[in-house]
């Protein structure tokens, strides 16, 4: 088991390496610095001066050795002494002369980069980000999964029941509702102005101070909607093959009561499933949060994946792929570890 | 003009869509009437719920197919004084002759009709959803068959690769690649410039000549007349395409693909192979312990016979079911696209973009984001609902 475990922490290292030397790439291509020395300096700048701002900078080394410095295992950029001898660099801190900053600088030694659009730290940004993202996370955490097994296990324990007709409709339609689409109709239909019942607000910019049944309910929904029927149609399909097992037959030829049968012997062999597909459901729940946040204008981590994106934000951008690459890394991580401890019948060797 | 009430704007929605009605009543009792030779086809029809999905995907289909038909203003032009008005609203230049008059479903902030632009959204969607489908199909195919088949460090090469796309979050993946900046990017080679869509798609659109050369190489080697014919066709009119699809090169001019609609496709297939290679990788490890298999292998077949004719006909099952849920898929990303405004015009009548475009005054205004809301999720359930009918009716036999 722990040689497992060490296996797949050492491959999910390589992954990450692997796509933030990808991002890292892609965002360092050269139309993209040109860009960015134009946002900071000036629009009308000419060729040369965007070549000797860059060069200045540091963003004009080649790829690998650009990364290595941002990762922190080669000293940072520094330049040439320019004419009045001052130099710069990568490490330097405010107010600090080059010579008493640090010499490495890179993620691993906590030096995110510095974000042009919000001209703070990036990982300042990032931090405090996630912790609102967290909260909506967990939220709909709290809603999806209790709902989605419910779900499931009421349409899996009679299988071809009205019941479970009723309920497989439900989840089919839900997972056909992307968040994009339920976000707009919950807008319509609870929050609108002019003809709406005006239950809840359809922004959720107020929640980030303080998260009440008014604000918050529709992002929530909005997210949880469309995870719950995937989440649900596992556990049905879960539960309907427990449902058909010997041991139930068992259980119900000895008299046992239905609902006895249901709590006590079918729930924990039909639960082994959807633990694993809930693991899986984080990285498309990183996507609802992304659409969900943007719709809602709730300034969490997906509003600043799209702040970064789209306004070329280079040390923010490598920084929200980095974490979104190690959230969906280390669900996986626990859900393959998950799914070996709660199932007894997979052994590793 | 008066305003049309809602049950006016029913029946002349219902009116505008007679083609369409036409089509599916014919399909349907055509199907019906033959279903027990159509195979599995035909045994979608003993499922209700398998065709009420069949039914709505067909009903967008023949709406993209009779778009011109159906369309009562066209999509772009936009119409003075009808901005952001109410379903049913009549035309400010009504009385004119040979002009609808009305906006059946309200006009959007761009003063377009709304029914227009979704009728015709539907063709944007109905092309590239299915055709980004099978090209993430001939890919995962093609490199799932051997992967699973052989094994070794080739499938842990492509495992691993296969991995690494899906574990990057999908919308951030969009972002990196359909910004304008990064389609401007590119290496110069010889007087080409070589920009990450072509790159990409150079190599994602060779896969499906790569799959039809070998189809056809290990059907017919024995026939070597049919075989030279066959590929021959396949090489000259795939190279054509390829030609004019990636590279924009077509030497005869009547191939050619807008550059925002090339990403978006180039994208949709990317994000989508690696899932496809995992099932069909899985299906080949689980298909080739067969007992048919090892007969094949025994009468000396070569392998990528076996992989093609021996194993892949009998995955058919689970990949169909796939498709259909995976143009679903593929449906709900380009809406994604659509809704962060990336990759097609802001003009395009796309179901994402018309959605993006009108949730702006969503609290005012709704009916310009929520039309093309709800043909996006009732085009996504009939998939779903099909593909649940192939699933149940396919496990019977």
């Amino acid at each position: 088991m722990v040689k497992f475990i060490i296996r797949r922490v050492g491959l999910m290292i390589l992954t990450t390496l692997c796509l933030t030397l990808l991002v890292f790439f892609i965002t360092n291509l050269y139309p993209n610095l040109e860009k960015l020395a134009k946002t900071q300096l000036n629009f009308r700048m000419s060729d040369d001066a965007v070549t000797s701002y860059l060069e200045r900078n540091g963003y004009l080394r080649p790829t690998p050795v650009g990364y290595a410095q941002w990762l922190g295992v080669i000293p940072g950029y520094v330049s040439e002494p320019d004419k009045e001898g001052k130099i710069t660099g990568r490490c330097k801190l405010p107010g600090v002369t080059m010579e008493d900053s640090p010499k490495y600088c890179g993620v691993l030694q906590g030096y995110w980069g510095y974000s042009t659009v919000f001209k703070e730290p990036a990982l300042d940004i990032l931090t405090k980000r996630l912790g609102l993202t967290g909260w909506l996370m967990l939220t709909v955490m709290l809603v999806m999964i209790p709902a989605a097994l419910l779900l499931g296990i009421f349409s899996g324990m009679r299988e071809g029941s009205k019941l479970d007709r009723t309920l497989s409709a439900f989840s089919i339609t839900s997972t056909a509702t992307p968040e994009y689409v339920s976000g707009i109709v919950f807008i319509a239909i609870f929050s609108s102005s002019a003809f709406g019942l005006k239950w809840f607000k359809g922004s959720a910019t107020s929640a980030m101070d303080d998260i009440t049944w008014v604000n918050f309910t529709l992002p929530v929904m909005t997210i949880a909607l469309y995870g719950m029927g995937y989440i649900a149609r596992m556990t049905r399909a879960s539960m309907a093959e427990v449902m058909t097992s010997q041991y139930i037959r068992t259980a119900r030829l000895k008299g046992v009561s239905f609902t006895s049968i249901v709590i006590k012997h079918a729930l924990r062999n039909a639960l082994i499933a959807p633990f694993t597909v809930i693991m899986l459901q984080f990285p498309w729940l990183l996507n609802g949060v992304v659409i969900v946040e943007t719709i809602f204008n709730y300034k969490g981590f997906g509003w600043v994946l799209v702040q970064a994106a789209s306004n070329n934000d280079i040390d923010l951008l490598l920084g929200c792929s980095v974490i979104a690459v190690i959230v969906v890394l280390v669900t996986q991580l626990i859900s393959d570890i998950g799914y070996v401890v709660l199932n007894p019948r997979i052994r590793i060797n | 003009m008066e305003s049309l009430s809602w049950s006016q704007i029913t029946v002349e929605v219902l009116i505008r869509f007679i083609p369409v009605w036409i089509s599916l009543a014919l399909t349907f009792s055509i199907s019906i009437y033959s279903k027990r030779r159509t195979g599995l086809y035909g045994k979608l029809f003993d499922s209700p719920l398998g065709m009420v999905g069949f039914g709505i995907v067909m009903f967008w289909v023949f709406t993209a197919i009779f778009a011109d038909l159906i369309m009562t203003h066209d999509p772009l032009t936009q119409v003075s004084g009808m901005k952001n008005k109410i379903p049913g609203y009549p035309m400010s230049s009504a009385g004119k002759e040979g002009v609808f008059q009305h906006y059946l479903l309200g006009g959007d902030i761009m003063a377009r009709d709304v029914f227009s632009r979704v009728v015709l959204g539907s063709r944007v969607v109905l092309i590239i959803a299915p055709a980004a489908t099978a090209f993430a199909f001939m890919v995962g195919i093609t490199l799932g068959l051997p992967a699973g088949y052989y094994g070794g460090r080739f499938d842990t090469t492509l495992s691993f690769i296969s991995n690494l796309v899906l574990a990057f979050p999908v919308i951030l993946l969009f972002f990196l690649l359909v910004t304008p900046e990064i389609r401007l990017a590119g290496i110069e080679i010889g007087n080409y410039t070589w920009t990450i869509p072509t790159i990409m798609a150079s190599i994602l659109f060779i896969f499906p000549i790569i799959f039809t050369i070998i189809l056809f190489n290990s059907r017919y080697f024995t026939q070597p007349n049919k075989r030279n014919f066959l590929i021959g066709f396949t090489v000259l009119f795939g190279g054509w395409l390829y030609l004019g699809l990636a590279w924009d090169a077509d030497p005869l001019g009547l191939i050619s693909i807008d550059p925002n609609i090339l990403i978006v496709f180039v994208s949709v297939v990317f994000v989508n192979s690696p899932t496809v290679f995992r099932i069909v990788r899985g299906i080949v490890l689980d298909i080739k312990t067969r007992d048919y298999v090892a007969a094949g292998q025994t009468r000396g077949e070569g392998p990528w016979y076996i992989m093609l004719w021996e194993i892949l006909p009998n995955a058919r099952g689970p990949l169909i079911v796939d498709f259909c849920l995976r143009i679903g898929y593929t449906t709900i990303l380009l809406g994604t696209l659509g809704f962060f405004g990336l990759g097609l015009s802001p003009e395009s009548p796309d179901w994402g973009t018309t959605i993006n475009s009108g949730r702006r005054l969503l609290s005012i205004y709704p009916h310009p984001a929520l039309v093309p809301a709800f043909s996006l999720m009732s085009l996504v359930l009939g998939l779903n609902l099909l593909a649940d009918g192939l699933r149940e009716e396919s496990l019977k036999d």
